[in-house]
């Protein structure tokens, strides 16, 4: 329980840094960002929401930088975003994210679960076959996945899959002609726009998966109890699975929380290359655009997620791992 | 006394339990396991570890061939990569290797010119932020305490919030980043990571015997620290900075793809950038495949020669040998 | 093809040659390096009759260990058993698979390891490490294996309420009975001992051999007990072996080893050990240590150290001989018959 809370004190801790972040970036950057923001575009929103964004981001105001600081914090904490300025003026900052959510929701949570799952999967047993075939191409077939970046990939394969195959289509989550409805036809065409991006997403975040289950695995493989799990006349699978990939995974779920990091980077770039209205894209919309109050907005949004899914891999960790629990 | 073959970072001073050279002492049962290593010696295992496995001699000769590409481009290619004067969107011939831009530019010339760009953020942003994760994760370490605590926390802030957006907000504040800030904003979002893994090895290395006795010997905490403890993590920080290379070459191309770097320098990323403006799919794809197939190679050069010292620091993970046919079969899993 | 716990019980009484239980012949392990291969055990032969307590005592690196896994056939690479042959009640066990020597494992041979931190699954409980050695072998009822584990941990002194434990929660010297506790489920003929009392303190230490001699006295199974402090074994084993640099250097009854030690090196290895009640004598070491394994010297593989060495000492291989009731691997004992080696 004590573990619980304090880890939901950093959590909040690292929410507070965030929100400061996005306080004082605008501020402390040469030539006010802010002002040439709201200085391009006047004449866009009323002048009444023009002086709310203004005090937003500390211009025009006789408050002293403390205070509004204070009037920030007590904002955010409202829900209060503001409005956005350029990519759909006027319209509610929060409204325009809820929008994006679902999609990014469904590619990016369905395709990083894949990715695990096979990628655990596959290093267990490549790990387990030592010396096998698969295991002496592995190694330098994953290095060299890495380091390909997700954007060129999800570039490469719109060239072969979408432009020369003309297999699957290749931007917007669907096509604009439909309305959306929860009928097949709207579905599957949702699913089809999906398939490009998900499995861009699905081979450049594989490859850390199964290179470091392996690894992990190799190094567990050599421990005493699994050892003596084979003395006790165990069936190989079952050594495999709770003696050796038992251990083996604690490691890799608090590394799953690290590279959380790298899947939401992945995500953006993947998101802009397909035109998929995701949040990633949505980002990408504001920053071209200089609609900052919308990308403090959706920054504040990927934290909170990455914050999110590293608590849910603690409690997985605390499930596994019986060390972890208890007064200690 | 002049120790051979160790080197300056041994250090000329007393040897300590090291002994020649980190040569075990024998006691009536037995012979030690030998204790760390200094740095002299680790720079030669490493050299000789290089040329005898294959990942990192690929790895090595690929690094090679960008830095010679990046420290002399006009030896390679003869066009102006920034002259607008070639012709617009030629397909690839003898001329123009790999054809021209609609913006009338040679795309090999720029392929090759836009390594340096890259090369530099690579090396100025991963040495960058090793340095600065040894400074804060050792003196974590080793001050311990408060010290420990605050340098910590800031470490796990830092590292928690998600380094693209972050990297993506800053930039897009300052209008676009040259080399020069981008090398310092990726640092700037990379450090956290690598200073956790340095403190922990810092950490473990705390109370070994050989630092002990270094202590007891009135060596000051300052020499401790730089002679003893770092040369001995030489290792990690040789794999640190590979990794932070290569995500600075990842990071900084991703950054530049989506605009948010200096469009006017010429590099790999930046390329990919204007390809996909001006939707190149159709008229020239060799322009979005090139730029990013270099990417993959300078990449997999870092990435190959890590993995490698991987499996130098941990032996267990080093392929098994076939001749091991015969004992395989008989210990069958 | 589920059988009860009883069959599993009786089952596996020593076919073949009454009294030899294990027939180790010229066994022999190596390790596959990358700067070549290293013999660990170089043509080790030894018998142990049923219920017979045998000790093997020697330096680190010595190889007993690789000779306790290699007679187990639990080697992993880069170790393996390179030549010889481990005849547990009559059948070769080099050589076969896994899934055929899960027949013999446990039931009628089994293991006990060193740090029962390390060999005891930390993500599970003790309980379901004794279930699933359980129903590896066809037990499955749930009552039978409750009522089994409870009883075993009874006879070393457990309290069953700590089947639900984890590793981490017991102390160590219950995690070290427990793990005897487990090595006794099946009441194997051979139990194998790999160091297990080093990770404990002295109380500990006497306290758990008493209760494994007391178990053995009770349920008759033979033991190889390996370790590398010498006067552990002075009043449990019945023949104690010495080992040196992968081959055995003394091998006899323990009585007559520890009186009249023949081999420079048993000699050297019990003057290294201060007795409490005995008169205070200065304490001698071997000098040197001892060889690498993969650079051995010609000839006797002690002679650096020897204090007796002679000249042939260092041209000459030497073999075993008998003298008296104990094998000597020593050119001093030459007189004696020749072990075929």
């Amino acid at each position: 329980m004590r573990f619980v809370l304090r880890r939901l004190g950093f959590f909040a801790l690292t929410l507070w840094v965030a929100v400061s972040l996005n306080f004082m970036l605008p501020r402390m950057m040469p030539g006010n960002p802010a002002l040439a923001m709201i200085a391009g575009h006047k004449g866009v929103v009323s002048p009444a929401a023009l002086r709310a964004l203004a005090a937003q981001f500390g211009l025009n105001t006789h408050q002293s930088i403390v205070s509004q600081y204070l009037q920030y914090l007590a904002d955010i904490s409202t829900g209060k975003f503001g409005v956005s300025l350029t990519t759909q003026p006027g319209t509610s900052v929060t409204h325009i994210v809820m929008q994006a959510i679902p999609w990014t929701l469904g590619l990016v949570g369905v395709t990083t679960v894949l990715a695990f799952i096979l990628g655990t999967g596959i290093g267990i047993v490549s790990a387990w076959h030592r010396g096998g075939r698969v295991d002496s191409v592995l190694p330098p077939v994953f290095v060299i996945m890495t380091v390909i970046p997700y954007f060129w990939l999800g570039l490469v394969l719109i060239l072969v899959f979408g432009v020369t195959l003309h297999w699957f289509p290749y931007f917007f989550t669907y096509d604009i002609t439909l309305t959306p409805a929860f009928n097949w036809t709207y579905i599957s065409n949702v699913l089809d726009h999906a398939v490009l991006p998900g499995f861009t997403l699905l081979i450049t975040t594989i490859g850390t998966w199964i290179l470091t289950m392996r690894n992990t695995m190799i190094t567990t493989l050599a421990e005493d109890y699994v050892r003596m799990a084979r003395a006790k006349g165990i069936p190989g699978w079952r050594i495999m699975l709770d003696y050796a990939a038992r251990n083996a995974i604690l490691p890799n779920l608090t590394g799953f929380a690290m590279s959380l990091g790298f899947v939401v980077g992945g995500a953006i770039l993947i998101e802009e290359v397909f035109n998929y209205e995701g949040v990633g894209w949505l980002l990408l919309q504001a920053v071209n655009n200089d609609d900052y109050p919308l990308m403090q907005a959706l920054f504040l949004l990927i934290t909170v997620a990455v914050l999110v899914a590293i608590l849910l891999s603690d409690v997985a960790t605390a499930i596994l791992d019986p060390r972890t629990r208890g007064a200690r | 006394m002049a120790i051979p073959g160790v080197g300056t970072l041994g250090g000329p001073g007393p040897a300590g339990d090291r002994g020649q050279a980190g040569a075990p002492v024998p006691t009536p049962f037995g012979v030690p396991a030998p204790s760390g290593i200094a740095g002299g010696r680790a720079i030669r295992r490493m050299a000789r570890a290089i040329t005898s496995n294959r990942k990192a001699t690929a790895g090595m000769v690929l690094l090679v061939i960008f830095c010679f590409i990046g420290l002399f481009p006009g030896l390679i290619a003869h066009d102006d990569p920034n002259a607008l004067i070639y012709g617009r969107s030629l397909a690839p011939s003898a001329q123009h290797l790999l054809g021209t831009t609609p913006f009338e530019q040679d795309i090999f010339a720029q392929v090759i010119y836009g390594a340096r760009p890259v090369l530099l953020i690579a090396f100025g942003a991963g040495l960058g932020t090793t340095i600065i994760a040894m400074l804060i994760g050792v003196a974590a370490a080793y001050l311990g305490g408060a010290w420990d605590g605050v340098l910590n926390l800031i470490t796990d802030v830092l590292l928690v919030i998600p380094a693209f957006p972050l990297l993506i907000v800053i930039a897009s504040y300052l209008h676009g980043a040259g080399t020069a800030v981008m090398i310092l904003v990726v640092t700037f979002v990379s450090w956290s990571y690598t200073a956790r893994q340095l403190r922990s090895q810092a950490l473990s290395l705390r109370n070994r015997d050989f630092l002990e006795a270094a202590r007891v010997r009135g060596e000051r905490p300052l020499y401790i620290v730089i002679v003893e403890i770092i040369p001995t993590m030489t290792s990690l920080l040789v794999a640190s900075f590979l990794t932070n290379a290569l995500y600075a070459v990842l990071f900084s191309s991703s950054l530049q793809f989506i605009g948010l770097g200096n469009p006017a320098v010429n590099s790999w990323g930046t390329m990919l950038y204007w390809a996909e403006n001006e939707e190149a799919f159709q008229t020239q794809p060799l322009w979005i495949i090139v730029p990013g197939l270099c990417i993959v190679a300078l990449g997999a050069g870092f990435a190959l020669l890590n993995y490698a010292f991987d499996e130098i620091g941990n032996p267990a993970l080093r392929p098994v040998r076939s001749m091991m046919r015969g004992a395989r079969v008989k210990n069958a899993r | 093809m589920s059988r009860t716990l009883d069959d599993s019980l009786t089952a596996g009484t020593p076919a073949g040659r009454a009294g030899a239980l294990l027939q180790v012949e010229n066994l022999s392990a190596e390790y596959v390096l990358e700067r070549g291969n290293i013999l660990a055990v170089d043509q080790v032969s030894f018998e142990v009759a049923a219920g017979e307590f045998v000790g093997i005592v020697g330096e680190s690196g010595c190889g007993k260990s690789t000779l306790l896994f290699g007679i187990a056939q639990l080697l992993a690479p880069p170790a393996h058993v390179s030549g010889g042959s481990v005849r547990f009640q009559g059948a070769n066990l080099v050589g076969l698979t896994d899934k055929q020597l899960s027949l013999v494992r446990w039931r009628n041979m089994s293991v006990v390891m060193q740090s029962a931190m390390n060999a005891l699954n930390p993500v599970t409980s003790i309980g379901a490490q004794f279930s699933d050695a359980m129903r590896a072998h066809g037990v499955s009822s749930k009552e039978e294996i409750a009522q089994r584990s409870a009883e075993v941990l009874r006879m070393v002194g457990i309290d069953p309420l700590h089947l639900k434990s984890y590793p981490h929660q017991l102390s160590g010297g219950m995690r070290q009975r427990s793990m005897i506790a487990m090595a006794m489920l099946f009441t194997p003929d051979l139990v194998i001992m790999d160091e297990p009392t080093s990770a404990l303190d002295v109380v500990a230490q006497r306290s758990l051999m008493v209760q494994v001699k007391e178990l053995q006295q009770q349920l008759g199974f033979a033991v190889i007990f390996v370790t590398h402090d010498i006067s552990l074994v002075r009043h449990f084993t019945d023949r104690l072996m010495v080992m040196y640099a992968g081959q055995i250097a003394e091998f006899g009854p323990t009585g007559q080893v520890f009186e009249s030690p023949l081999h420079p090196y048993s000699v050297g290895l019990l003057e290294a050990f201060p007795s409490i009640h005995g008169p205070k004598v200065p304490l001698t070491g071997i000098p040197g240590s001892p060889p690498d394994l993969g650079n051995l010297p010609e000839g006797c593989r002690f002679a650096p150290r020897c204090p007796q060495v002679m000249d042939r000492c260092l041209t000459t291989e030497v073999p075993l001989y008998r003298v008296g009731g104990v094998q000597v691997r020593c050119l001093l004992q030459e007189d004696g018959e020749v072990v075929s080696d």
